[in-house]
């Protein structure tokens, strides 16, 4: 692996046919190599989240992000167009799914795809990557510190996905801070006890002094030991899952 | 918390954004994480002309306790008009 990498904006149709924003990053290589579909964090379309897609492809991996408030919002900043998404109630589930369903297209698409395709999603973007890969044919998918996953908020858009688990299409990773209260702990034995009982593959990671968004680099939520240790075990799976090279 | 919960009110007034003043025609608050704040959560309020676009915003992102003295402090000062000169 050279750590080599390409990265630009692109657009193309989803499943809608209507365009959509990305941010994507393609990694050099002379073999083919497994994708990653990165949902952004309720914040928005930021800096810190293209940095993660450019870390995939550094990695061995395509990478692609969808900017989920560009729909609404194309001519605004990432951080208006957060704020008119909050205005609005948020991103609807059926077009989070296809949305990460084309970009899953996309990527399968790329002339070095091995035609794997995970996807991981922050905050927001957990609970998201979960109803995902409910949703979609993925092959790995990565939940971090995802809340509303096994609970509802009274009179939100952010509804539990519980009816939802058995179609998991993939094995699933989880990481989450001991400290975080949405997930909180007790959440994440539910979500535990729910996939052991429907007997899907998962693993998860629970980190002490940790709490939400701890992958986070420009928040004080940052916990650089646990992020990269956490990271480890994102190598790990997707390893085990998206590579070809075992 | 990652709810997109959010208290919606219409407003008359101006405001001043990145483009200059606009015509504020909607107020939302909601408790949530800031894009520049250094806080997990805040209040977050924006002042918006949806019909103007998205750009049209002023934002503010306030830890519990400056939101609750702004909002204590917009109530101490319109009590304080002389009667006669609230307008509305």
């Amino acid at each position: 692996m050279t750590s080599n990498l390409r990265a630009e904006t692109i657009y193309f149709d989803s499943y809608d046919d209507h365009s959509v924003e990305a941010y994507l990053a393609t990694t050099e290589s002379d073999h083919k190599v497994g994708g990653v579909v990165v949902i952004h964090h309720f914040p928005g379309y930021d800096e810190a989240t293209k940095e993660i897609v450019r870390k995939f492809a550094a990695n061995g991996y395509n990478a692609v992000c969808v900017n989920l408030y560009y729909r609404e919002s194309p001519d605004a900043s990432f951080d208006d167009a957060a704020a008119a998404a909050r205005a609005s109630g948020g991103v609807p589930d059926d077009q989070l799914v296809g949305d990460v369903g084309a970009a899953a297209k996309y990527l399968r698409a790329l002339a070095n795809s091995n035609q794997k395709v995970g996807v991981i999603g922050y905050c927001s973007g957990g609970r998201q990557s979960v109803l995902a890969a409910c949703s979609l044919n993925l092959d790995a998918a990565v939940d971090c510190y995802g809340a509303f996953v096994v609970e509802s908020r009274p009179e939100s858009t952010m509804t539990s996905i519980v009816d939802l688990l058995p179609n998991l299409s993939c094995p699933l990773l989880g990481l989450f801070g001991i400290e975080d209260q949405y997930p909180s702990p007790e959440q994440t034995v539910t979500l535990r006890e729910l996939l052991t009982k429907h007997g899907k593959d998962f693993t998860f990671h629970e980190y002490d002094g940790a709490g939400h968004a701890f992958f986070a680099v420009d928040r004080p939520s940052y916990r650089a030991e646990v992020a990269t240790e956490a990271w480890g075990e994102i190598w790990k799976f997707y390893g085990r899952h998206l590579s070809d090279k075992k | 918390m990652c709810t997109y919960d959010t208290e919606r009110i219409t407003v008359t007034g101006s405001a001043k954004g990145a483009d200059g003043w606009f015509r504020a025609t909607d107020a939302t608050i909601s408790y949530d994480h800031p894009v520049h704040f250094g806080a997990g959560h805040a209040l977050l309020v924006d002042l918006i002309n949806p019909a103007l676009g998205a750009s049209s915003r002023v934002g503010l992102e306030l830890d519990a306790e400056s939101a609750r003295e702004l909002a204590m402090a917009i109530l101490r000062s319109l009590e304080s008009v002389p009667a006669g000169l609230l307008e509305s």
